[in-house]
């Protein structure tokens, strides 16, 4: 056979592997949710497998853990959301690499938020955290994130007082930290406190972090909306006939609202008729608020 | 010029010809491409893992060519015979050997200055245009000069590399060379274990073979501070001058074995 028949075929079969690539697509494998693997949990074994070559190892996993949370965010509604290896992949990428200061926030953030956002274990976040400090003791960023997850998702505003208070001793610690360690420690709690709080992380300069403290904000405000129209929707019931059904049509009818609210995302608020209670809906961007958790799992 | 510098060019010359440079294009095709890819998965991680990337392709492509060349240097000209004419000449075996070593770090030096140029360009390209808030907010800065410091160990680390497969070369084949090399080389990257072992075993005696085998085994551990650089931890002059200083005198034992060894040998 000559070169040039050789090349030919060659390249014949290449088209020809191409075209039937294409055309597999047309019967798709069954989609079978199955859930994802990580071989190696061990740190400590990762660390002496990789040599010295820790670093970029720590990045791959770092790559790893946030395909495995936006894979499990975005999942369709049918999907098991478990994110069980968002804390292991992170245990990883910080023992690989003590210094990677994304990902200890990264786990701060996310560990720590509630189902179907996140795993719901602040527990993980804090010990993250924790390790963080350890690598780097005047970290006051870690400090800070160790009392928003105290904050916020422990609700321990006593502690989270105190860790704000540890970081605005810091080396380098901003000038607001140490009046946000008063605000927690006199209204713990409070909305005031929360909104200076998540202000604060809405001009980090991660776009991830500034995402989630807008989505936050934007909680915070819902739920200011949500006590207006619950104290209109009690006006309502004080002057409805006993029975009587509890509706957003009803109570603009009867001249309490101008239209059906609506929550930032668009997506009208929902009103429990037969206790009155008003939340936001399920299919809302703003769902779970605070408080708002879905059973796990 | 002189014998040891002959056999130098030689062998600088010979890696050219055995293509040992197409590494290069394999380096510059990975990290031109992870620049693009990278910035869309890592959250705003890209500039640390180019850098990441580009300190960890370096050190494992200069590996793989400090082994398998450094291995196949003196036994490859003498299961030739090439090297039998070679000594008819005015040359001494320990400037056949130290030549061929010295033409091995000039091929490596070669190879490591054009990833560092190819690293840099990119590392500009990567921080072009980024707001000068968002650079502060970085360990350290793209086109850092401390980046400089982890590639000198890293060539470092290789000449000790190149050194332990030389020596192997002298008196086995390459196939014995390249195990015993990188049985060198993954031994050295756990010495620290080895100088805990007393907390691992009860045996006082072999708790003292661990310790003695980590002050005679290459420390390679000591030449990475990849992670230290990219996140702009300082790297102290008296670091880098004991580091350099513990690897020229590890390079040199390692050489004076290879030509006692070498010299020693009988080629009738």
């Amino acid at each position: 056979m000559s070169r040039a028949a050789a090349g030919a075929a060659a390249a014949a079969c290449l088209a020809g592997a191409v075209v039937l690539h294409a055309a597999q697509e047309r019967w798709p494998a069954p989609d079978i949710d199955r859930p994802e693997l990580l071989y190696v949990r061990s740190p400590a074994v990762m660390a002496r497998a990789v040599l010295d070559y820790d670093a970029v190892a720590a990045d791959l996993y770092w790559i790893r853990a946030l395909q495995h949370f936006g894979a499990e965010r975005l999942a369709p509604p049918d999907h098991v959301r478990t994110y069980a290896l968002l804390y292991p992949l992170l245990d990883l990428t910080t023992t690989l690499d003590p210094y990677f200061s994304i990902a200890y926030r990264f786990g701060a953030i996310y560990l720590g938020e509630a189902y179907p956002g996140g795993p719901g274990r602040p527990d993980l976040a804090v010990a993250l955290l924790q390790k963080g400090l350890a690598a780097q003791p005047s970290k006051w960023q870690y400090m800070m994130d160790l009392g928003f997850v105290q904050y916020w998702h422990l609700r321990d505003y006593k502690s989270a007082a105190a860790a704000f208070q540890r970081a605005s001793e810091m080396p380098a610690a901003p000038s607001w930290l140490r009046p946000l360690a008063a605000v927690t420690l006199a209204e713990g709690g409070h909305r005031a406190a929360s909104r200076a709080l998540w202000q604060q992380l809405s001009e980090a300069e991660e776009p991830w972090l500034r995402d989630s403290a807008k989505l936050r904000l934007a909680q915070l405000d819902a739920m200011d909306t949500i006590g207006a129209l619950a104290e209109r929707v009690e006006a309502f019931r004080t002057r409805a006939q006993p029975g009587e059904a509890v509706t957003w049509e009803r109570l603009v009818a009867a001249g309490l609202l101008r239209g059906i609210p609506l929550d930032s995302s668009g997506t009208p608020f929902v009103l429990d008729s037969p206790s009155g209670a008003v939340t936001v809906a399920r299919e809302s961007k703003l769902f779970p608020l605070p408080g708002q958790i879905t059973a796990p799992r | 010029m002189s014998a040891i510098g002959a056999v130098a060019v030689a062998v600088f010359r010979e890696s050219v010809r055995d293509r040992v440079f197409y590494n290069l294009v394999l380096f510059g095709v990975l990290l031109v491409g992870a620049s693009i890819l990278i910035g869309q998965l890592t959250a705003g991680q890209d500039v640390k893992i180019i850098k990441d990337l580009g300190l960890a392709a370096t050190s494992l492509f200069g590996l793989f060519i400090a082994i398998f060349v450094g291995i196949s240097l003196v036994s490859k000209e003498v299961d030739r015979r090439s090297a039998y004419p070679l000594f008819a000449k005015p040359i001494r075996r320990a400037e056949f050997v130290v030549g061929k070593y010295a033409g091995l770090l000039l091929t490596l030096l070669a190879n490591l200055a054009v990833m560092t140029i190819a690293l840099y360009a990119v590392l500009f390209f990567l921080s072009r245009g980024v707001p000068p808030q968002v650079q502060a907010t970085w360990d350290a800065p793209a086109l850092d000069p401390a980046l400089l410091k982890a590639m000198a160990l890293i060539y470092v680390n290789l000449a000790v590399v190149t050194a332990v497969a030389v020596f192997f070369s002298t008196y086995s084949s390459p196939m014995l060379s390249a195990v015993f090399t990188i049985g060198v080389y993954l031994a050295g990257q756990f010495s620290a274990d080895l100088k805990r072992f007393d907390l691992v075993v009860a045996s006082p005696a072999a708790a003292a073979i661990a310790k003695a085998c980590y002050y005679v085994l290459p420390d390679f551990a000591t030449f990475d501070v990849k992670l230290a650089v990219v996140h702009g931890a300082p790297i102290s002059s008296g670091y880098m001058a004991s580091t350099i200083a513990y690897a020229a005198m590890y390079v040199a034992a390692l050489l004076f074995g290879a030509v006692m060894i070498f010299s020693r040998r009988d080629f009738k």
